[in-house]
């Protein structure tokens, strides 16, 4: 098992080899991924052709349940991105060491995320062709969108937490583009200088380049913040019973982070092994992203308590009967998974021998992805399912379009991630020699 | 094809840092002050040793942040005015809920200008014609030094007695 030290251990050299070296001629195992990933995102298109096609009745849509699965995709993927943020921004501004070695993979995640996220609206609507109707501009009456409504608010949150993270992504990129430019040759060499746009690293650059950085990072941070806030207002705002709560923000952002921590390790474990880089991906690391998931899964396990506690605690019986059913109603086994993977399995990672070992680190990030899908499929459906009337009350159940359009977004955001990792430094090259003190003549001082 | 004029001067690699270093302060005190410096990460001994001053990104990360502030504001106000639709008897435009536009414009805005602010302030200093070494974005500290031929002797025993693993001209 790989040692797990704080700092780097290579040289600087042996940095860029290192990383480099991913960028080879892929595997046979590669372009097995590649194939399963895109077999996932067939399913998903020809789904989604149907949808285009006879409308959204394909879709298991169920008055009063006219949110399900999309939305609770929806959700599910923006969250999956605010590990990357909190990752690559916020824990740059505390100078954490350990973010270094995985922040480049975390931020790419955060994009494909968002990216996946950011299709499942134009899914949801219905009509998909004049989608762009959600842009802020006058209809054929001269009528503007209501920018007191959170769904207007969520289109400018995602829209610049989109613009915002793959600009942070491809900014961190150029000087180790640049560093793969001068390691490469032929038309590959091309390829890479281009996309290098001139970077030379000189003292000039760095000066501009790492207060830039810097600047990003701080946009970042409370950017990342405000958009699971913004996306939980979705809901909050309305007065449904088991949405109508204040604590819905700081909830979904903590489960935001949980949620996509669970989603690195799923991503890291096997990367890291498969691109041979266990000596600079440790244990280090693993057992920090853990630490981050044990805090971010205590705070879930006390805003669900919460969640019930308010319920109880307020006298509403509306309140109270869909929390009620949420525990032993129709979905019980969806409201249990959603505790037992969440708030539960959460609670090895106090045991250090959990956090360090990769294996139950893999499988509980599989409960977590699991357990956060279900968190969003419950708090939207379950609610929806049981408004004021008792008589209007209904469930919903998901068809083949839910599900194929669910795996249709696994295969998008995994061809984006595969593509990524085989083309571009997985590893940050420059801040993990940032890291590395240069050689001196005059020994160490 | 357009090819850049090469800068005539004198260009030093180095393997050790505070050769590096001892290298710049000499070539500095010897009035040698337009100096490219190269590296594949950023040191702070090397910026302090160049004396930089800190990087006017900031203004335009200052300027784009009030801009996206001022056009949330404006758009969410304006756009309220333009068709007034009383609902339920509250505010045609008010301010609370508009924070959200304004702060999410004042991100996008502010990182946006940021961005182009290091591609504007790059463009004062190009490093086109200017002598690079692809080691440099590995694990060398490059040194470059514009000057003329007469000069170039002394720059290049400089370099040497400072440390540098290799000295070579660019004409």
């Amino acid at each position: 098992m790989a040692s797990a030290t704080q700092h780097p251990t290579q040289t600087h050299a042996e940095v860029t080899r290192d990383v480099i070296g991913t960028l080879g001629t892929p595997t046979r195992g590669y372009y097995i991924l590649l194939g399963c990933v895109s077999a996932a995102l067939a399913v998903g298109l020809v789904t989604f052709f149907f949808l285009v096609k006879d409308g959204l009745g394909h879709a298991g849509y169920t008055p009063p349940v006219m949110w399900s699965v999309y939305i609770t995709t929806f959700v599910f993927w923006v969250g999956i991105g605010h590990a990357g943020t909190l990752i690559s921004a916020i824990l740059y501004l505390f100078r954490s060491p350990w973010r270094t070695a995985v922040y480049r993979a975390t931020e790419a995640m955060t994009v494909f995320a968002v990216m996946t996220a950011a299709l499942f609206p134009i899914v949801h609507i219905g009509r998909q062709w004049i989608f762009y109707w959600l842009i802020p501009y006058p209809n054929a009456r001269f009528l503007w969108p209501n920018f007191k409504s959170p769904l207007v608010w969520d289109v400018f949150a995602i829209t610049t937490y989109f613009t915002v993270s793959t600009t942070f992504l491809i900014f961190g990129l150029i000087p180790d583009v640049a560093a793969v430019r001068d390691k490469v040759s032929g038309w590959r060499q091309k390829v890479y200088g281009m996309l290098a746009l001139g970077w030379k690293g000189t003292d000039e650059q760095w000066r501009h380049y790492s207060r830039a950085y810097l600047y990003l990072a701080a946009l970042a941070t409370p950017l990342v913040l405000s958009v699971h806030s913004v996306v939980s207002w979705d809901f909050a705002m309305g007065i449904i019973p088991g949405w109508h709560g204040t604590i819905f923000a700081p909830y979904f952002v903590a489960g935001a982070i949980y949620s996509g921590v669970g989603m690195v390790f799923t991503l890291l474990i096997p990367l890291r092994r498969a691109l041979k880089l266990e000596h600079m991906i440790t244990t280090y690391h693993f057992d920090n992203l853990g630490k981050l998931t044990l805090l971010t899964g205590c705070i879930l396990f006390y805003a669900y308590g919460m969640e019930y506690f308010v319920a109880w605690y307020s006298g509403n019986i509306f309140e109270q009967t869909t929390f009620w059913r949420r525990a032993f109603g129709p979905m019980w086994w969806a409201g249990w998974a959603m505790i037992i993977c969440n708030a539960f399995v959460a609670q090895l990672l106090w045991f250090r021998k959990v956090r360090t070992n990769l294996t139950a680190l893999f499988v509980i990030s599989i409960f977590i992805n699991i357990g956060m899908w279900f968190e969003r499929y419950v708090i939207i459906v379950s609610s929806l399912g049981n408004d004021f009337d008792p008589w209007a009350w209904g469930l919903m159940n998901p068809t083949w379009a839910d599900w194929g359009i669910l795996l249709g977004s696994f295969g998008w955001f995994g061809l984006w991630f595969t593509l990524f990792f085989k083309h571009f430094p997985i590893v940050a090259i420059q801040e993990i020699k940032e890291m590395i003190p240069m050689p001196r003549r005059k020994g160490a001082h | 094809m357009f090819k850049a004029k090469t800068v005539p001067g004198v260009l030093g690699s180095f393997a050790h840092i505070d050769s590096a270093v001892d290298a710049i302060k000499g070539l500095r005190a010897r009035g040698h002050t337009d100096l490219t410096v190269y590296s594949a990460a950023p040191n702070h001994e090397l910026e302090e040793a160049l004396e930089h001053k800190i990087s006017a990104v900031r203004l335009f990360t200052l300027v784009g942040g009030l801009t996206g502030v001022s056009a949330g504001l404006a758009m969410t106000y304006w756009t309220s005015l333009d068709w007034p639709l009383l609902v339920g008897g509250k505010p045609i435009a008010t301010v609370p809920p508009y924070v959200v536009i304004m702060f999410e414009l004042m991100v996008l805005f502010g990182a946006l200008s940021t961005v182009t602010a290091v591609a504007l302030l790059s463009l004062r200093k190009p490093t086109t014609g200017i002598a690079y070494d692809p080691r440099y974005s590995d694990d060398l500290v490059g040194i470059f030094v514009p000057c003329a031929a007469d000069r170039a002797g002394d720059v290049e025993s400089l370099l040497k007695q400072a440390g540098s693993v290799e000295v070579r001209r660019a004409a």
